[in-house]
């Protein structure tokens, strides 16, 4: 294998890597095996909404009735929009295009932090309301209110899991920025925008599950 | 196997379609939502989610350019998803099939 | 045995290389800072580490074992406390788990050895190797701290409501320990994956790929698949203690049968865990020293992965008599028949390969033989425990007990040890004292049955686990099993005796000291820093003893 050798003078290749093909789908590859452990993460809360939603289908609907769609939704087209710059800040990467790159980060970036600006919204009405779970927590209403309780435990459980996971997302795009900005990445090598890129499309993921199971459910 | 195309570039044609297929799904779910379809509201709600996470998976997530283990491993992770949530469903909803002395 | 080839040619390198300050020949000898060891990226320095790491928290679990069967003599609860017995099982448990038996043979073994057998110069991904590492001692720090800070005594399973409402122990700190070995477990298992997938040498295809290398496969599927699961769990009890928001809490609407599955969707298959980079050690360990072709390649690499994907289908059985549906139970108890099927196939495979071999009883082959028994004792009394009306009479006793020690421990111990004995000339360059290995060998074997088999008794007469009075009948028993674990403990002292003495007085071992096929066995011992010279081709299937053979008989003419 003296040829990987020869690649090797590539700036960009790891010791223990024979090319950069090599190395690249092995990032790729990690980061969906990374992606995978998020699905199971995630998926052991899914698991618990389930149950408890088999278990009690009108307390939740109730907590459901609570929740604000319209701010729901739009935090769904933000989320939306922003993998979708997302996806042309790769683009951009493939093609080289610094300045767009950066753009596009940017853009995404914003979005994300739009997010959670209605986020807070909604969560400061829950705050006012009464509805965040513990010893304030107060419903009026048919279903029992401990269940509705319940519903809100899950609810705050997921969205706030979910938040952290977009938090770290704009982290992440942070440092590519600045990695940008110090024109780390060229055409060969733009691995990281990559890998981020696909982290961020998860979390976008994430919250199209959230959104119905969590807003619209027992909405008619 | 071997021939990958980890430098497949998209055409930014069908990343917009797919972002406007995704802001229609979207309207579409929370309309359906307003209508009672009794027994179906749920796994509507869940197939219209499972279209819009597979379009971003296919063509954001570039899995439909990628080798075919890429593939394997998100059906890998569906199907663990499905053993979790079968399984412990299959307890909830059986949980009074069998009458015994001891309830 | 003879010097081999590949010595010879190590040592031209090293003087090739010789403008570098570092010797690259041996990885032992690439610096001796603490520093060197510290910030290494090297798979092999991992490995070390890790092995320090597991030694010492087995010693921890080890201590509270001994005081648990210390106070365990006498039917009366005279040493310590009920309180304090509590916290000790506990303890042993988390720490034995988390901290020895998930991590060992994949963090010590897979990591030395996934690189040399697949001929790569590293793991896929080292940085993130040696953040493992660190994830793992911090974690397994955090929960011996928990100990000091009044312990847990909730049991290692954590059950709610138990754990999230009334227990006064350190629960929340023990279980961010659990929570952050989690993370180093999921990259351990993702850079594995990760590894077997794309770094092969030319021409290692899947199926010439060592046992061993398949076993780690299937585990880490079931890290990257399972570990998540427990984390949001822990994560989950953490949030109900802390604010006190009712998710498994019945007064509140919880339900705690949610958690148990939960739970259990992890750990059951985390006994596959530790199990099956055992039952790799042990396909290795069968061939080689009986110097035969591993009989029915094909269905023990297969087998593993089997086992790893049914493991995810029968966690419920821990719960037959939780309240669950009487239903969901009897599917449960059925398809755990099914994983009877995998594991008797690598035992079966494994004595057909003894069949006309030319067996030596080296110390290695004897915890060969020690898995087999062991394992098969452990794994036909797990039937006796999936049968729904068996398992009415004997759950939550020292049945119970004595099945899942001979099966994850005595079966992963025997893995552990075997593979210490086995590669200890290839990670240290030094040769062990072979009467005394085969001593410790036998003296272990023995023990661990002297400490379990008493306990099979017990929990069929009716000792209930996690108790620490009894009535006087149970004594003779228990005194038994308190004097096996005493043998037991000496059987594990001498190993670190004469290791340790070992590397400073042993013999120097070869390259090949046993007439080994498989990659590692090609590199000198111990190997250079970048594993292979020129990374090998690789033509033949595994374990052919042919080619090997004449190799050896080359260099001995020569």
């Amino acid at each position: 294998m003296s040829l990987g050798h020869s690649a090797a003078s590539s700036p960009y290749l790891a010791h223990h890597f024979e090319d950069l093909e090599q190395q690249k789908t092995s990032a790729v590859l990690g980061m969906w095996l990374f992606l995978v452990t998020e699905i199971m993460f995630f998926g052991g809360l899914f698991a618990a909404y389930a149950v408890y939603r088999t278990l009690y289908p009108g307390p939740f609907h109730a907590g459901s009735h609570l929740l604000d769609v319209r701010l729901g939704g739009l935090n769904t087209g933000i989320l939306i929009f922003s993998s979708f710059t997302m996806a042309l800040a790769v683009h951009s990467a493939q093609l080289g295009k610094r300045r767009l790159l950066i753009l596009f980060l940017t853009l995404t970036m914003t979005l994300g932090c739009a997010f959670f600006v209605v986020k807070g919204i909604e969560w400061h009405h829950k705050y006012v309301e009464h509805h965040i779970p513990g010893p304030n927590f107060h419903f009026d209403g048919m279903q029992d209110p401990k269940l509705v309780q319940l519903f809100f435990v899950l609810y705050f459980s997921m969205t706030g899991l979910h938040a952290l996971h977009v938090l770290l997302g704009i982290g992440a795009m942070l440092w590519l920025v600045v990695l940008a900005m110090r024109k780390k990445f060229s055409k060969e090598w733009y691995t990281p925008v990559e890998l981020v890129g696909l982290y961020w499309h998860f979390v976008d993921i994430v919250w199209i599950y959230l959104f119905p199971l969590l807003y619209l459910l027992g909405r008619h | 196997m071997n021939h990958v195309m980890p430098d497949h570039v998209v055409p930014l044609r069908v990343y917009l379609l797919v972002f406007i297929a995704l802001i229609i799904l979207t309207a579409i779910t929370v309309q359906v939502a307003y209508i009672d379809l009794g027994l179906l509201n749920t796994p509507i709600a869940i197939i219209i989610a499972s279209i819009k996470a597979s379009l971003v998976v296919l063509y954001f997530m570039h899995v439909r350019y990628s080798e075919k283990l890429i593939l394997l491993v998100v059906f890998v992770s569906i199907f663990t998803l499905i053993l979790l949530f079968g399984f412990a469903l299959s307890d909830y909803l059986t949980r009074y099939w069998i009458m015994l002395p001891i309830r | 045995m003879s010097t081999d080839h590949v010595e010879t040619s190590a040592s031209i390198v090293s003087v090739s290389r010789h403008e570098h300050d570092i010797d690259t020949s041996n990885y032992l000898k690439a610096g001796y800072t603490l520093k060197s060891w510290l910030l290494t990226v090297d798979h092999k320095r991992i490995a070390l580490l890790y092995l320090f790491g597991v030694t010492f928290f087995f010693i921890i679990g080890g201590i509270l074992a001994f005081l648990i069967r210390l106070e365990l003599v006498t039917p009366k609860g005279d040493l310590v406390s009920s309180d304090t017995y509590n916290r000790l099982f506990t303890q042993h448990g988390i720490i034995m788990i988390f901290l020895f038996l998930v991590p060992a043979i994949p963090g010590v073994f897979g990591n030395f050895l996934i690189p040399l057998m697949i001929g790569a110069r590293d793991l896929a991904f080292p940085r993130i190797n040696l953040a493992s590492w660190y994830m793992y001692m911090a974690g397994a720090l955090l929960t011996v701290v928990s100990m000091a800070m009044g312990g847990v005594d909730t049991g290692w399973t954590f059950y709610t409501p138990y754990s999230t409402t009334f227990s006064n122990g350190a629960v929340v700190t023990a279980g961010l320990g659990i929570f952050i070995i989690g993370f180093s477990s999921v990259f351990t298992g993702l850079n594995f994956a990760v590894t077997i997938h794309k770094m092969r040498a030319p021409g290692m295809t899947w199926f010439r790929l060592p046992l061993f290398v398949w076993a780690h496969y299937a585990t880490s599927l079931i890290m990257l698949l399972g570990t998540p699961v427990l984390a949001i769990t822990i994560l989950l009890v953490a949030v109900e203690r802390i604010w006190k928001v009712g998710l498994f809490d019945p007064s509140l609407g919880g339900d705690p049968i949610l958690f148990q599955h939960l739970f259990w969707f992890y750990s059951h298959p985390a006994v596959y865990i530790m199990i099956l980079p055992a039952m790799g050690v042990m396909s290795e360990l069968f061939s080689t020293f009986s110097k035969k072709p591993v009989f029915g390649y094909e269905f023990i690499a297969m087998s593993s992965l089997a086992i790893a994907i049914v493991g995810f289908f029968v966690w419920g059985h821990h719960m037959l008599v939780s309240g669950q549906s009487e239903f969901a139970g009897l599917i449960f108890s059925a398809l755990s028949f099914l994983v009877a099927i995998p594991s008797a196939v690598k035992v079966f495979n494994w004595t057909a390969t003894l069949y006309k071999g030319s067996i030596s009883f080296s110390t290695p082959m004897i915890y060969a033989f020690g898995f087999i028994g062991l394992f098969a004792i452990g794994g036909l009394t797990g039937l006796f425990l999936a049968c729904l009306g068996m398992d009415y009479h004997v759950h939550d006793t020292y049945f119970v007990v004595a099945h899942f020690h001979y099966v994850m421990v005595g079966a992963t111990i025997m893995g552990f040890l075997g593979a210490l004995h086995y590669w200890w000339p290839k990670m240290t360059g030094k040769m062990y004292p072979e009467g005394w290995g085969q001593l410790a060998a036998i003296v272990i074997f023995l023990g661990f049955n002297f400490t379990f088999f008493p306990q099979f008794l017990l929990g069929y007469l009716g000792m209930p686990r996690h108790y620490h009075e009894y009535v006087p009948e149970f004594q003779i028993l228990h005194i038994l099993s308190s004097a096996g674990a005493m043998i037991l403990g000496i059987g594990y002292l001498m190993p670190f005796t004469y290791l340790a003495y070992s590397v400073f007085y042993g013999k120097k071992a070869p390259a090949n000291p046993w007439g080994a096929t498989g990659l590692e066995w090609r590199t000198p011992s111990p190997p250079p820093v970048h594993n292979f010279d020129s990374i090998p081709t690789v033509d033949s299937k595994p374990y052919d003893y042919r080619t090997i053979r004449e190799e050896l008989s080359h260099v001995a003419r020569a």
